[in-house]
């Protein structure tokens, strides 16, 4: 294992990230150029050819393009996004209010498709021909197939129109930590994330589970796991430390990129249960042509994606030995 | 004699299919003293790993052993199930695979492999069972033991992990091992040191060792007892030199001859015509007699007759009296 070449691999992955994040900041700056001029819907009927002028100097608009770039990823790098052409305030001010919001929302259904899709995974696999994990394969091919919106209004059916039990819309009440607003807090708050945390992650769920038990049905036929045994291990620790730590190995490259999608698809869960965060604002941002917001938003997407994707790719550092090593040591 | 190690008495294996039960392990009987290494031989389908796996324990279903007893220093161990049959599993029956690269787990140092397998049974604290584990690696001839406990498996040679698989399988000091094919995926350099090492280990420690294997040259230096199975059957048991200079059972002989053994001279260099019959298609009578040179009426009627006391050749006929019909 050698250090230094780890470190030039996560500085090649770093430097790679970075790119894709140039790549995504000309897309996002370009929508400004493309998406008509925004000063005609800011200013209302009765503008003056200075009120214009003025509007376009503040915003910058009246700068060549490359320096608008320049200034635009400049500006993004350091948090700022420029003034929401809806709103009148300043995009990272918007965005800081509605993060918390999301993240904690996709934090839940995250947290919740990774523990219950991997213990589902493992016990589907560990008792293949019972009956209890048929049921559970079979109830799954539901999660993968319906779509997002549908199971959101079905949730909302059943347990708030139907049963009254919890809230169909909204965060419920909040507390304030500093700029962060938690629902961790309150009863309300709580409620409140259940069915928004199950519609968000259902998808995810059934899908780490079924590929954590079809990676672990394959770990399980492995020669290490015979041989683990025969030496006469516990089937705990045959299943658990012997077998899961081999089927995660896979699983990761997949669970990173759902997790980055979980946050992609809040959108619509946001839209469904009225969630005030940043999918809401993205999709009301859409409505207004409120392009700042727009950009703002998939700037924040891409760099959560690039993120994980790096992270990914460290943990797989941390669990195979294997790719540590830079060379085979065969003595 | 003193009690075996390992006593097997009509060992039947069954996997019921939709075409009918097949029985890949026959009446198998045979026994294991203290340091004595069994090896047992014949063509690939005739049943010696599924005995291996059926003493251990490890049968996946649904084969299943269906008749017979297997005793362990004279305990009864066939009926065992789960957790019981687990604490014997390494304790007092230790196994070692073929295939050195794809035995050990990928993920986990190999120190972290050998403690895990003492704690499991042996009553000692972690920084004992650590002790025992470099000491374990050292007497399996790893160089730097200390120091090679905190490698992964990726970093040792081929013949190097199946000593470490070697130390896994002795680590909690079984009074019995299963060898199953122990060097078939090794280097053929490499392949006489393990045989050497497996030998005098168990030589030293007193362990039974079953050793399958399909190389009669492994046998010859290895072993001190023979068992020649042929589709599910022991068809001939006894000691290595008289079983390798004058086998009685015809498929022995055939056997002996498919394998160039300097002793015997080059003009036995053949092969045996025809192929094992499927054990869903066994033939009527002796399940060698359609390849038998020497087979006779009664050969294809009757059954071939069970070894005598355990010992000889399961034939009719058996070598050297038998004559070649034309
Ligand atoms: N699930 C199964 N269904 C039907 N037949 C099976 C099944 N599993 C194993 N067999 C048969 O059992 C027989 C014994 O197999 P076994 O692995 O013990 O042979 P072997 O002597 O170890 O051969 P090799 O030298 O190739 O390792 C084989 O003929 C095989 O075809
Ligand atoms: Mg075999």
């Amino acid at each position: 294992m050698s250090f230094a070449f780890m470190l030039a691999y996560v500085i090649q992955r770093v430097i790679q990230s970075a790119l894709v994040l140039l790549v995504v900041g000309l897309v996002a700056f370009s929508m400004f150029r493309f998406v008509g001029d925004p000063v005609d819907n800011m200013l209302g009927q009765e503008r003056t050819q200075a009120d214009i002028d003025r509007l376009r100097t503040q915003l910058g608009l009246d700068q060549p393009f490359p320096v608008q770039y320049v200034k635009f990823l400049s500006g993004a790098a350091q948090g700022n996004f420029g003034v929401s052409y809806r709103q009148g305030r300043p995009v990272s001010e918007i965005l800081v209010q509605r993060a918390p919001a999301t993240l904690e929302l996709a934090a839940v259904s995250g947290f919740l498709a990774i523990t219950i899709g991997i213990g589902l995974g493992v016990f589907t696999a560990i008792r293949r021909n019972g009956f209890t994990a048929n049921a559970i394969m079979s109830l799954s091919l539901i999660g993968v197939s319906l779509p997002t919106f549908l199971i959101g209004i079905l949730l909302i059916y059943l347990f708030s129109v139907e049963l009254g039990w919890l809230p169909s819309f909204g965060r419920g009440e909040t507390v304030q930590i500093g700029w962060w607003s938690t629902g961790f807090l309150t009863e309300s708050g709580l409620k409140a994330l259940i069915l928004p945390s199950i519609t968000l992650g259902l998808y995810q769920m059934t899908l780490i589970m079924r590929l954590v038990r079809s990676e672990m049905l394959e770990v399980l036929r492995q020669d290490y796991i015979r041989f683990a045994r025969a030496r006469g291990l516990r089937d705990r620790a045959v299943n658990f430390r012997h077998a899961l730590k081999n089927t995660l190995v896979p699983v990761i490259t997949v669970t990173g990129l759902q997790l980055g999608s979980i946050i992609a698809f809040a959108i619509i869960t946001e839209t469904v249960f009225q969630w005030p965060g940043v999918g809401l604002l993205f999709i009301n941002a859409i409505q207004f042509v409120d392009i700042p917001v727009m950009a703002a938003y998939l700037m924040l997407i891409s760099v959560m994606f690039v993120g994980i994707n790096l992270i990914v790719d460290l943990l797989y550092f941390a669990i195979d030995p294997r790719l540590r090593a830079d060379r085979t040591k065969a003595h | 004699m003193s009690e075996p190690i390992l006593s097997i008495r009509n060992l039947t294996v069954e996997i019921p299919t939709r075409q009918g039960i097949l029985r890949p392990v026959n009446g198998v009987s045979y026994d294991i003293g203290r340091g004595e290494i069994l090896g047992v031989v014949g063509e690939s389908g005739a049943g010696k790993s599924m005995a291996g796996n059926a003493v251990i324990g490890l049968l996946s279903p649904p084969a299943r052993i269906a008749e017979g007893e297997i005793h362990v220093n004279g305990a009864r161990i066939d009926q065992l199930k789960g957790d019981a049959m687990r604490r014997l599993r390494g304790k007092e029956i230790g196994m070692v695979f073929q295939d050195p690269l794809t035995s050990l787990n990928p993920l986990l140092r190999i120190g972290d492999q050998l403690t895990e397998t003492i704690l499991a049974h042996l009553p000692l604290s972690r920084s004992q069972a650590e002790e025992r584990a470099v000491q374990a690696l050292d007497e399996v001839g790893i160089p730097g033991a200390a120091e090679r406990v905190n490698s992964y498996p990726h970093e040792f040679s081929g013949g190097m992990r199946q000593r470490v698989v070697i130390a896994l399988a002795l680590c909690a000091e079984p009074s019995l091992i299963i060898a199953d094919e122990p060097t078939t995926a090794l280097d053929v350099s490499v392949q006489a040191q393990i045989i050497a090492l497996l030998k005098q280990l168990c030589r030293n420690r007193g362990t039974a060792v079953m050793l399958i294997t399909h190389d009669m040259g492994v046998i010859a230096e290895a072993a001190d007892r023979v068992a020649v199975m042929y589709a599910g059957k022991l068809v001939e048991l006894g000691p290595v030199r008289e079983v390798l200079t004058t086998p009685r059972h015809p498929y022995t002989d055939g056997l002996m001859g498919s394998t160039p053994l300097a002793s015997r001279g080059k003009d036995r260099l053949h092969q045996i015509p025809g192929a094992m019959p499927r054990l869903d298609s066994l033939p009527q009578g002796c399940a060698f007699h359609p390849r038998c040179p020497y087979a006779q009426a009664q050969c294809k009627a009757d059954p071939a007759p069970k070894l005598n006391e355990g010992e000889g050749a399961a034939c009719w006929f058996p070598l050297p009296h038998a004559t070649k019909v034309a």
